[in-house]
């Protein structure tokens, strides 16, 4: 029972951060980052 | 909800299925643009380099670094949330049902050789893959800064396996411009990339075992996550035979939900006596009745039935 209430606990957290991530504008950095070519991830950055 | 034995017969399937559909971006293919939609701002659950041409979501570790390395954030609430959603329902079953990189691991192994049951060193090497996401995933992207204060993604950069074969390979191929600028740090991870796909045929998933730091994240969250492996200690007889169907070293019998047990469902299946389930369940209820073996003190057999969690 204990560690049902670990994985709530770690699923409410984190829906909160990704909330608080939403309201920072944190998704158009990642969509920025994945769609142009990530130089670093293909080894020529 | 329990997982019948029957669902890992079609693992294979969903894996490939998984890694299909979210790499279907099929015009990324042909036209050497990669896929700019809406979807791309989305984490997907494995390793999938968002700069493969068909990706239609974002790989997560490359997600945390960017937004851990760009000067305006230097924290990412919306990938660390992420992972933990998944890592709070399916723990690694992420890394069993729906990572590109484990499904080429599991491929490649599948080469008829002489097989490698334990690396030197195993134990130990184990925990590199913690050193790696504490080093090269959170630290250096954040501290390693350039003059403005951005980072780099160094696990990307220097380490990254699935991006060289997913993003690296078919972009090279791609474009004469990515070839003509190849050096050092492209051979360097083909390199890696290499030594890594042909020690897969000799040694189960070298990557997950030792160096990924996605494997990592979700490794620590396997233990209370919803999804679990359960024993009943009533119909186990320690014949091991599931420790010995475990391609990761696991000994079911003793450790369920063992951070390193990627929830294939070997050992579910390879139970002679039906002792191990699965499934998003509550724990199961010891009635009371189970074997000496039981690691959990036994209730006396009038009182209420406890939970039953050995590991
Ligand atoms: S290089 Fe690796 S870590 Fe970076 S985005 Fe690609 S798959 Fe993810
Ligand atoms: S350990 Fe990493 S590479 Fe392996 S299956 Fe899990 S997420 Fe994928
Ligand atoms: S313990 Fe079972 S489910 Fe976990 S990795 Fe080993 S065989 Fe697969």
């Amino acid at each position: 029972m204990k560690r049902n209430v670990g994985a709530f606990i770690l699923l409410a957290l984190g829906v909160t951060f990704v909330v608080i991530g939403c309201l920072r504008g944190e998704p158009m950095t990642v969509l920025r980052k994945a769609a142009t070519l990530c130089l670093e991830c293909i080894g020529i950055g | 909800m329990r997982m019948k034995r029957g669902i890992y017969r079609f693992r294979l399937w969903i894996q490939i299925a998984f890694a299909a559909l979210s790499n279907g971006y099929v015009a990324g293919f042909f036209k050497t643009r990669l896929y700019s939609g809406a979807l791309k701002q989305v984490c997907l659950p494995g390793l999938n380099c968002y700069a493969c041409p068909g990706a239609l979501g974002s790989c997560p570790i490359g997600a945390l670094q960017s937004v851990l390395g760009d000067r305006n954030f230097k924290m990412s609430f919306y990938v660390l949330g992420t992972l933990m959603i998944f890592g709070a329902l399916l723990g690694r079953l992420v890394c069993g049902f729906l990572c590109p990189f484990g499904l080429v691991q599991d491929l490649l192994h599948k080469i008829p050789s002489k097989k490698i049951q334990r690396m030197p060193l195993d134990r130990w090497l184990r925990w590199l893959k913690y050193v790696v996401l504490a080093v090269f995933v959170l630290w250096l992207p954040l501290f390693a800064v350039n003059i403005v204060g951005q980072g780099s993604p160094w696990f990307c950069k220097w380490i990254c396996p699935s991006g060289t074969l997913m993003g690296g390979i078919p972009q090279m191929l791609m474009s004469e411009s990515l070839r003509e600028s190849a050096g050092f740090l492209f051979s360097w991870k083909m390199f890696i990339l290499l030594a890594l796909l042909t020690l897969s045929v000799f040694s189960y998933r070298p990557f997950c075992k030792y160096l990924c730091p996605l494997g990592a994240i979700y490794a620590v969250t396997n233990r209370f996550s919803l999804f679990r492996f359960q024993l009943d200690e009533r119909k186990c007889t320690h014949c091991g035979a599931c420790a010995r169907s475990c391609k990761m070293g696991v000994n079911m019998s003793k450790t369920q939900n063992h951070p390193e047990c990627i929830r294939c469902g070997d050992c579910q299946s390879a139970c002679p006596e039906g002792a191990i389930s699965s499934g998003f369940t509550h724990t199961t209820r010891c009635s009371g009745q189970c074997s000496p073996q039981c690691s959990g003190a036994s209730p006396a057999p009038d009182s209420p039935a406890r939970d039953h969690s050995p590991d």
